[in-house]
């Protein structure tokens, strides 16, 4: 076994495959993509290459930055979500009654698919017949909002469902890694007289830290790219209120016929989740883990 | 020891999986090609890609099965495969297997603006020959020319469609209303329905065309028929006063809660249920919907016996006409130009297309687009009453969407939904219909 997994080319064999399948459905797609960028193509005739046009018409495209604008909003939210998430996982983790069904009850959403959510939330925020307004009109609220119909409102309520979405899973990763801390640190810490708080602060929390860095990075890129449910719910409307980098993409690629400009905020998309991470790994680095042992 | 040859068996198992897998993919392909290059006689397969799956469309969904079945038996060299796909799933496929050149031999197309980066991609083969053959004179007239550019036609019609306001003759009793002549008459029917706590117009316009429906046809009333098309088709100008007028009242009727509460996140089928649970008085929709309200078992019969329709009344001072009416021919066949099979597969969109005529109409309700003797089928009295209509019609224009080149016509649809929204002026809204059809493209 030992000799089997030394051989270089032995290695070089087992990754061969996984390194093709990698190459040829997420690096090179990624080049092409670039490429189209370049080109003024509808999808299905000739190209025509273009250089730099499609690049630079984003800069000076308005619903493109409104769009970019959307999902640096959504992404903000979702970071400052995974507090919440985090308190949440705290007293989960914390030994409470019930918590085994809290953790399957927050884990549903997540297991639910992206369609079948919508189709939820859209009854939810129907503007007659939804709960939601049903709700707020025997609350005593005379004309309640069409939720999904207003443009100022639209976004935030897309964030709902989409945070809730989500919520689970974030929980879960953070309830793992506070369930790995070992129950004698905080044992010892309350001999000492720490109360629940610091016990939180000083123990848990630096010891989940590089658990929250992970989580950071995958909710603003995740967030950044996001398209489903927001493409379900109100498909970027209305007049384009809700519309996000992805959905935009979308648009223009497949319902304008304009792929190379497609392509070209597909790539934009792409250099701007990877700047992004780097940057959250910038500000995030730190030089040495903590580590109680 | 044991291990490790193990490990070497796997190894080896996972590549041949993966060869496999690639062998199976090329060799179906390369037999496929193989027999369809056949000459007469030998086993030829069409391939056929269409929209009707059984779920959403059964009654259409049953009579391909019932045509492709009967066009089997007469000829037996050749099989017919199928692939059904739902609407939107079906466009993106198109795109995608027209980019790798792959499309099936017989497929499902739009017309016009839709057709003609397929056509210009030299993708879809001209079926005038078969206009001239046994389907000559069987069109109705000015469904076919919606298929064709330079004066070839691409594709033949299945289905033609008009768009009526549907009304539920039920509450208008209720509130003593009057089907409207003119304008006026509808804005006060919509004030009354308001005041009763009725919603007038159900319209779903996160859709978008649906919106488009109600401004075409105020621009065709107050404008005319062809001052409309002329800006549709980049010879006028949608900056023109009739037009913007038009516009103008788009805005005034939202202003007057004349459309259900919260229209523009609301989908059409979400709009068609309020219409369909009576809180809805009116809609405004193509005669495909007719069958939910002649035939269709799983709406309640007393529903569907209170549907009535009336024409887009006149407006005072336009220039429309009252018969004309915003349509246009719903979907149609194309034959890959790139086909293996072309005759043969010719030769099956010809018989489709006869055979689509009759059965459509009983199996199916919806309205084809070849001529049908109607008179010995006992049919709805809804469904022969605008069938009657449509042969009435002094003019029709095509549904803007679908007349428009793809990226202009997204402005459109972009540029209702913010009309109706009222995050743009009529006069914005003009400028930008004519900025993106003089783009042109």
């Amino acid at each position: 076994m030992d000799k089997v997994l030394s051989n270089k080319k032995i290695i070089a064999l087992y990754v061969l495959p996984s390194l093709l399948l990698i190459l040829a459905i997420v690096y090179i797609p990624i080049v092409l993509t670039a490429y189209y960028g370049l080109n003024e193509w509808n999808g299905i005739g000739a190209m025509t290459f273009v250089g730099l046009d499609n690049y630079l018409a984003l800069f000076k495209d308005e619903t493109f930055w409104n769009s970019a604008w959307h999902s640096l909003l959504l992404a903000v939210f979702s970071g400052m979500s995974l507090l919440l998430y985090l308190i949440v996982a705290m007293v989960l983790a914390a030994r409470i009654k019930g918590a085994q069904l809290f953790r399957k009850i927050y884990l549903i959403p997540m297991l639910l698919s992206s369609v079948a959510i919508a189709q939820l939330w859209l009854k939810i925020y129907h503007p007659t017949n939804g709960v939601l307004n049903s709700i707020l009109e025997s609350l005593g609220f005379a004309n309640p909002p069409a939720w999904l119909a207003e443009s100022s409102l639209v976004l935030f309520a897309l964030f709902i469902p989409i945070l809730w979405q989500y919520a689970g899973f974030y929980i879960l990763i953070y309830y793992a890694a506070l369930k790995n801390i070992p129950a004698s640190l905080e044992e010892a810490a309350r001999i000492d007289g720490a109360n629940a708080l610091q016990i939180a602060w000083k123990i848990k929390l630096p010891l989940v830290m590089e658990v929250i860095k992970v989580t950071i990075v995958l909710a603003v890129v995740g967030s950044l790219k996001y398209f489903d449910l927001i493409f379900v719910m109100t498909d970027g409307g209305p007049n384009g209120a809700s519309e996000v980098m992805a959905s935009y993409m979308y648009h223009e690629a497949f319902r304008a016929y304009d792929f190379g400009y497609g392509s070209a905020i597909g790539f934009f998309l792409l250099v701007i989740c990877l700047a992004v991470t780097w940057v959250i790994r910038k500000l995030t680095a730190s030089k040495d883990t903590i580590q109680y042992s | 020891m044991f291990k490790k040859k193990g490990l070497m068996l796997l190894l080896a198992f996972c590549l041949v999986l993966v060869a496999a897998g690639c062998g199976t993919n090329s060799n179906e392909s390369s037999s496929g090609s193989k027999e369809t290059a056949g000459e007469s006689g030998e086993q030829v397969t069409i391939n056929f890609m269409h929209l009707w799956p059984e779920g959403v469309s059964a009654g259409q969904n049953k009579i391909v099965n019932q045509i492709i079945k009967a066009y089997q038996d007469e000829h037996t060299n050749v099989t017919i495969k199928q692939e059904v796909l739902d609407n939107e799933q079906y466009k993106n496929k198109l795109k995608v297997l027209s980019a790798s050149n792959k499309l099936p031999d017989v497929g499902v197309t739009w017309a016009a603006g839709f057709l003609q980066p397929y056509v210009e991609g030299k993708l879809f083969t001209p079926v005038d020959d078969l206009l001239s053959g046994e389907l000559n004179g069987k069109f109705v007239s000015g469904t076919t020319e919606a298929y064709a550019i330079d004066g070839k036609t691409y594709a033949l019609p299945l289905e033609f469609n008009i768009a009526p306001v549907y009304y539920n003759k039920s509450l208008f009793e209720k509130y003593k209303l009057e089907i409207p002549q003119t304008y006026e008459e509808l804005k006060a029917i919509a004030k009354t329905l308001s005041e009763n706590g009725i919603a007038p117009i159900a319209l779903g316009n996160k859709d978008r065309w649906t919106g488009s429906l109600w401004y075409m046809y105020l621009a065709d009333r107050i404008a005319g028929q062809q001052t409309l098309s002329g800006a549709i088709n980049g010879e006028g100008a949608f900056t023109d006063e009739g037009l913007l007028q038009a516009a103008t009242e788009v805005q005034t009727l939202v202003d007057s809660n004349a459309f259900v509460k919260g229209f523009n996140g609301l989908s059409n089928e979400e709009a068609k249920s309020e219409f369909l649970n009576g809180k809805a008085a009116m809609y405004m929709m193509g005669t495909w919907e007719l069958p939910n309200f002649t035939t269709n078992e799983d709406i309640p019969k007393e529903f569907r016996d209170s549907v009535g329709f009336f024409k887009f009344p006149k407006v005072e001072g336009g220039k429309g006409d009252i018969n004309s009416w915003v349509g246009g021919p719903g979907v149609g066949l194309f034959v890959s130009e790139n086909s293996a099979v072309k005759a043969e597969a010719k030769a099956f969109v010809e018989y489709f297309v006869t055979q689509w005529g009759e059965q459509a109409v009983t199996g199916a309700g919806v309205i084809p687009a070849t001529k049908v003797d109607t008179s010995s089928m006992e049919l709805p009295q809804l469904y022969i009453d605008l069938f009657n209509e449509m042969n009435q019609a002094s003019s029709i224009t095509l549904f803007a969407d679908v007349q428009m080149q793809a990226s202009a016509a997204e402005t459109h649809l972009n540029m209702i939904q913010a009309l109706f929204g009222k995050a743009v002026t009529p006069e914005k809204f003009s400028e930008e219909h004519d900025k993106a059809i003089s783009e042109g493209k």
